[in-house]
């Protein structure tokens, strides 16, 4: 199943931010979103992984799909990481948090608490939270901030080996992974004063 | 839903101060009540079934905004939020952890702090019930309250104001059980409808719980 | 042609604009009328002698604080269903009036308590329901004010609202239950046998009459309030994006 984004217009704050936007993210593919600062990128990250309605357009195939990552990890600093990673396999269903430990380093870390850890060493937790997920979608917002780059090689071949078992993942980011993967600038699709919304019926201009 | 509530159990017990906080709240409430209101033990007996169940109020209060404010400030809500958890599971939870955490502890301390305001022989098993019947609603009750106020940076005061009337009738009803038991009156209405309130409140309430906080992350 | 065309800010503001000054006036004229006649021109109750009068002002005042409580209620209720935006603002607009009326009927009931059972204040059920009713009032229109986007302080409102409503009928119940309370019966009711005689009636209802257009002209007034404050950012929203 694709996850299909059609005609999207997101919006913060109620300000449309960017508009007209579609993609299809087929199995196994990575789409990379480019853009500067304030484009839109994380709103429609959000919106994608179902957090915000759209105000125009449809997300399909999202549904129950889709691991989100953001800026925070949602780690809780008194739990260890191996107590951090088991709650949400839990929470998604799943039981073993082993391959994801291995596969960000985090074996020997396992029963720190996660409050001790450096912010590095906590983003590859957040990002290991994916692993136990078991959902075939990642929507990643900025992944590799605050990784060094033995760290982030480490990312990308999660990542690749993600692909390769047939999941596929969205993600905003300005680093060059290495991956096989599609771009899209979000630049063009910048919302500007439509008449469409003009003409809204609860307008108040 | 289990791993959650485990999950909220342990934060409280291991942050140290979510677990012992309201309790000790709630014991320096009923110390200074007889310091306000003179030693006498005829009135303080009188008035020991309002001030504890006024005590046992606040102190539910008191930690109401930890409900949801950690799990907002590190993320944790928004990747709640796209769980295969429906988000009403999530706030029922979070009520039940704050339930056993705070109002469970205050129910069973209610009766030391009882001896402490020469409640009545007989009022201590009214109490203890009327306690136990009506912590749950303060918590479903003042969940929702939490709910409202987490996008809001120190959100504890308004979080009181738009808790507090909400808190009334279950007050009333509760604090109405516990004064009769201690006078020796029956009991049954005001219980029954203590009853009411908390399953009504615990059927209804994380519906509207749940709705808020997707509006809140939106 | 259907009444939500109205529910378009534009099309309210256009339609009622006109009309606010004629609301106005024609309050202004029932309460006054209501009041010189009830103060004026009734006869002092035997046994309440001329504190009675104040029934005019406290009446009016007591059933436009319920009353605002349902209107907002009902205007949550379409802002939550159809998602038209002056009705969220009509029920951030009645909110503070609906508190006004509550503390007017809650110190004119004191004036009138006092000559009349020795006290400024008592617990009774109807007194206390109506200081609740204060504080729902009062944690409203706070959430208001602290919520920065719009929207979600009209869905959060709203659904505040809802919730609060309910909560507040339970108040009602409890607090009947906990006093039985010294407040004499209903003055208004359907049922005859209750209600005050006809000659300190009319003018009553006149003045009722005059309270409640004073109630739609100043929920119109604080709506266009509303309405302008949110074009005004529109439009600083809308030279952000160019």
């Amino acid at each position: 199943m694709d996850l299909i984004v059609s005609d999207l217009t997101v919006a913060r704050g109620g300000v449309p931010v960017l508009e007209g936007v579609s993609f299809v993210l087929t199995s196994g593919a990575a789409l990379v979103l480019r853009g500067p600062n304030g484009a839109g990128k994380t709103t429609l990250l959000r919106t994608v992984a179902g957090l915000q309605p759209p105000m125009v357009g449809t997300v399909s195939g999202a549904e129950d799909r889709i691991a989100y990552a953001a800026h925070a990890d949602g780690i809780k600093q008194v739990l260890t990481v191996a107590e951090n990673l088991s709650l949400w396999a839990d929470v998604f269903g799943q039981s073993d948090v082993e391959p994801a430990l291995a596969a960000f380093n985090l074996g020997d870390l396992r029963d720190r608490a996660a409050g001790s850890l450096s912010a590095g060493q906590k983003r590859r937790l957040g990002l290991a939270r994916l692993m136990v997920t078991g959902r075939p979608v990642w929507v990643l917002d900025e992944p590799t901030v605050s990784l060094d780059v033995a760290s982030v090689a480490l990312f990308a071949d999660a990542v690749r080996a993600h692909l390769a078992a047939g999941g596929s993942a969205l993600m905003a980011t300005h680093i060059d992974l290495g991956l096989e993967a599609e771009v899209l600038d979000v630049t063009p699709h910048k919302a500007v004063l439509s008449t469409a919304i003009e003409d809204f019926d609860e307008a108040f201009l | 839903m289990i791993a959650l509530l485990v999950r909220d159990l342990r934060l409280a017990v291991r942050a140290g101060g979510g677990f012992g906080l309201g309790l000790a709240f709630f014991l320096i409430v009923v110390v200074l009540v007889p310091f306000g209101v003179g030693p006498e033990s005829g009135l303080l007996s009188k008035i020991a079934p309002g001030v504890l169940w006024i005590g046992a109020l606040l102190a539910c209060l008191l930690s109401l905004d930890r409900i949801f404010a950690l799990d907002w400030e590190d993320g944790s809500l928004d990747l709640l939020a796209t769980a295969p958890v429906p988000l009403e599971g999530i706030v029922s939870m979070k009520a039940l952890a704050h339930w056993l955490t705070t109002g469970l502890p205050l129910v069973l301390a209610a009766p030391a702090l009882g001896v402490l305001l020469s409640l009545p022989q007989q009022g201590y098993v009214w109490l203890v019930a009327s306690l136990a019947m009506g912590t749950p609603a303060l918590s479903v009750i003042g969940t929702f309250g939490a709910a409202l106020t987490v996008g809001i940076k120190r959100g504890g005061l308004l979080l009181s104001l738009l808790v507090l009337p909400l808190y009334v009738p279950t007050l009333i009803f509760g604090a109405e059980v516990a004064r009769r038991g201690a006078e020796g009156f029956e009991v049954m209405t005001p219980l029954l409808m203590l009853g009411g309130i908390t399953f009504g409140t615990l059927a209804l309430l994380p519906f509207a719980s749940a709705a808020v906080l997707r509006i809140n992350l939106r | 042609m259907s009444i939500w065309q109205y529910a378009n800010p534009k099309k309210f503001m256009d339609t009622t604009g006109p009309l606010l000054p004629w609301i106005g006036g024609a309050s202004l004229l029932c309460i006054v009328t209501g009041l010189v006649w009830g103060f004026f021109f009734t006869p002092d109750d035997y046994r309440q002698g001329s504190t009675v009068k104040i029934i005019y002002l406290h009446v009016p005042s007591a059933l436009m604080a319920i009353n605002a409580w349902f209107m907002m209620l009902v205007a949550s209720l379409i802002w939550l269903i159809r998602r038209h935006h002056v009705s969220a603002l009509a029920a951030k607009a009645a909110a503070p009036v609906g508190a006004t009326m509550t503390v007017i009927a809650l110190l004119t009931g004191a004036i009138w308590g006092q000559p009349m059972w020795g006290t400024w204040w008592a617990w009774d059920p109807r007194l206390t329901s109506f200081l609740v009713l204060f504080l729902f009032y009062l944690g409203y229109m706070a959430l208001w004010a602290a919520i920065e986007n719009d929207d979600t302080a009209a869905d959060l409102t709203s659904i505040l609202c809802l919730v609060g409503s309910v909560f507040a009928v339970l108040s009602r119940y409890a607090v009947n239950f906990w006093n039985q309370g010294l407040h004499q019966g209903a003055s208004l009711s359907l049922d005859k046998e209750e209600n005050v005689a006809d000659v300190f009636y009319y003018p009553l209802l006149v003045s009722i009459a005059g309270f409640v257009l004073l109630f739609i002209f100043l929920v119109f007034l604080g709506t266009h309030t509303e309405i302008r404050a949110r074009r005004m950012r529109a439009l600083l929203a809308r030279e952000r994006m160019v």
